[in-house]
């Protein structure tokens, strides 16, 4: 490599392809941090190369730096924990000033994500992204469960959703792949994912963290500061895989990024069974700094075994005919 | 400045699986023993270690911190690291539990370590609990710099106090105080320390316990020139700087309150710039 760092390039050494598209960006692995598990990936680069995963997918940033939620933040749940951050972040101009141009230099693929409190706040961020080059394509984060107000949610409301993503489609749409990031905490989850794709969503990312809440029992009150919090980890595993199977039946030529509680190779495969194109290690990380690219040999070696020409091949087939 | 910092988060950590080469019970806590080879050349007094607890099937998903409290090489053994652990949860009492010979997924050292002064000073270690357990590291070190070296060790109770025979050794002196005066003095651990700054015989007050005891040393700094190095204690799901959970506000240099990582910002932090009453809260508006 140019900056004679080694490379271990090892999905290139066999003829299986195991690349992957959402909307027109390529990557070379379906494997991808998730956001909000991987800071801006500095901490992580000290346990593997972040060359070697299809991309990092960065914490999602808002316009102003942002202190988050009141500790306690955290309870570890069976399988799970609750998180309750409520996105702490630099703000976007010293993110892009700082953060981006680090992964770039990394040569990391790089999807930025990011959040706002209003459908103009969202297209200020898209606006500003735009002016960065070398990013692979945008997250929209319109599902985060830690705000003030479950009103702001606006993945949970179809028009609301539509309306974010239409404004964002009109700053960036067209120069790189709109992905919407939508909650598993809704009625109808097929009802919002098509509005979103109506309003120029290029791919959906499915499942941001469900809504739940531990009360603590010295205290006999909810243990974190912000009450409620996000819950992740292979207990919602079941989740993501429902989520993901509902959507691609009824919009299979919409590229999925996959997200819930993956910790190994085969829940990978179970999320792209479903219809995932590609799959994020969120969690996972937390207990294990290898996880992203521990999970992506074992997704490798699984598909060849299964006997897979590709990974594109794998996305959906759990949705064929039955044999007769 | 920041740029060079925040390249090195996490330089010297490794993830490894330890063998356990001794476990057993002292007082209230147990004394683990890990073999961690040539990692002991990059841990210092103040890093912790994060480990995975209940095995491969396990419903617990998060590592358990715990600090070092010394590591040592030996012909024997090579390099090794000791924990002085409470079995207070369901991980630390697996862990606890763990026979010699047994493989523990480890990833260590983490986190900011205990600044070493370069001439000789007047140090005061005081330790809260277990809290002492990395004391006895950094007085040994502290020792070898020509440092004066007095601890102070306190706990609720007796069997609560950590102090083993061979770490007296590093120390001028050590005074123990319990609340039930079931060991050395009645009373708390931070009682004697005023009069302690006051007659100027200490520069520099490293501690580890329990935040309340940080939060009452840092108090007892305010308008001297004493520096209060503390190790923090903060709930924290990753230990590697990415989940952002174990945050605390802390004043910077340029006047602003951060919401700064006890994992890699801390655990050893300036005490007189956290904001040691405002833990719990954020600050209102934005940063």
């Amino acid at each position: 490599m140019a900056d004679g760092r080694p490379s271990s390039g090892w999905h290139t050494l066999s003829t299986f392809d195991f690349s992957t598209t959402l909307g027109n960006a390529f990557f070379n692995s379906p494997i991808f941090t998730a956001s909000g598990c991987a800071s801006s990936g500095k901490e992580l680069a000290q346990f593997f190369d972040l060359r070697d995963i299809g991309a990092v997918v960065t914490k999602s940033v808002m316009n102003k730096p942002r202190y988050g939620r009141p500790t306690p933040r955290m309870a570890e749940t069976p399988s799970g924990m609750l998180n309750s951050i409520g996105l702490q972040g630099p703000g976007i101009d010293a993110f892009l000033a700082k953060d981006v141009p680090w992964l770039i230099e990394q040569k990391s693929r790089v999807i930025v994500s990011i959040a706002g409190e209003t459908v103009e706040e969202y297209a200020t961020l898209a606006r500003k992204v735009r002016s960065v080059s070398g990013i692979s394509a945008l997250e929209v984060n319109i599902s985060c469960p830690n705000v003030e107000n479950r009103g702001l949610v606006f993945a949970c409301d179809p028009d609301t959703s539509r309306r974010v993503i239409d404004g964002v489609r009109r700053t960036i749409g067209g120069e790189i792949p709109i992905i919407a990031k939508l909650s598993p905490d809704v009625t109808n989850l097929p009802e919002i994912a098509r509005g979103v794709v109506d309003a120029g969503a290029d791919a959906l990312a499915l499942i941001n963290t469900v809504l739940g809440m531990v009360i603590n029992l010295d205290s006999m009150r909810p243990h974190l500061g912000g009450k409620t919090g996000g819950l992740s980890g292979p207990a919602i595993r079941p989740v993501a895989v429902r989520a993901i199977y509902q959507v691609h039946a009824v919009l299979p030529n919409v590229p999925i990024l996959g997200m819930g509680g993956v910790a190994s190779g085969r829940d990978a495969l179970e999320l792209i069974l479903a219809g995932a194109s590609g799959v994020s290690v969120g969690t996972a990380s937390f207990g294990n700094p290898s996880a992203v690219i521990e999970i992506q040999r074992e997704l490798h070696s699984l598909l060849i075994a299964k006997g897979f020409p590709s990974l594109k091949s794998a996305v959906g087939y759990a949705h064929r005919a039955e044999e007769k | 400045m920041v740029e060079a910092i925040m390249s090195q988060i996490n330089r010297s950590a490794a993830q490894m699986n330890a063998t356990v080469l001794a476990n057993k019970r002292v007082g209230q806590y147990h004394q683990i023993v890990f073999g961690i080879g040539d990692l002991v050349k990059s841990c210092r007094p103040g890093n912790f270690v994060a480990i995975k607890v209940g095995g491969d099937s396990s419903r617990m998903i998060l590592r358990r911190a715990f600090a070092i409290s010394r590591v040592a090489e030996s012909v024997s053994f090579g390099g090794t690291m000791e924990l002085i652990v409470a079995p207070h949860g369901t991980g630390s009492k697996w862990l606890c539990a763990q026979p010699e010979g047994a493989e523990i997924d480890i990833v260590a050292p983490l986190g900011t370590a205990f600044g070493i002064p370069t001439a000789p000073v007047k140090a005061l270690l005081v330790g809260g609990g277990y809290g002492s357990a990395p004391l006895f590291g950094l007085a040994e070190v502290l020792k070898s710099r020509g440092c004066k070296v007095d601890m102070l060790l306190g706990a609720s109770t007796g069997a609560k106090i950590y102090a083993p025979m061979e770490g007296k050794r590093s120390v001028n002196s050590l005074k123990i105080y319990t609340e039930d005066g079931t060991m050395g003095e009645t009373g708390r651990v931070t009682e004697p320390i005023k009069a302690l700054i006051e007659n100027r015989e200490v520069d520099v007050i490293y501690s580890c316990g329990p935040m309340g005891m940080l939060s009452a040393i840092s108090a007892l700094t305010v308008g001297t020139d004493v520096v209060h190095q503390c190790a923090v204690e903060e709930a924290m799901a990753c230990g590697i700087g990415i989940c952002m959970t174990c945050v605390l506000p802390v004043m910077g240099d340029d006047g602003k309150i951060a919401m700064l990582r006890s994992c890699i910002d801390g655990p050893v932090m300036d005490g007189a710039q956290v904001q040691w009453q405002m833990v719990g809260q954020v600050p209102d508006g934005t940063p």
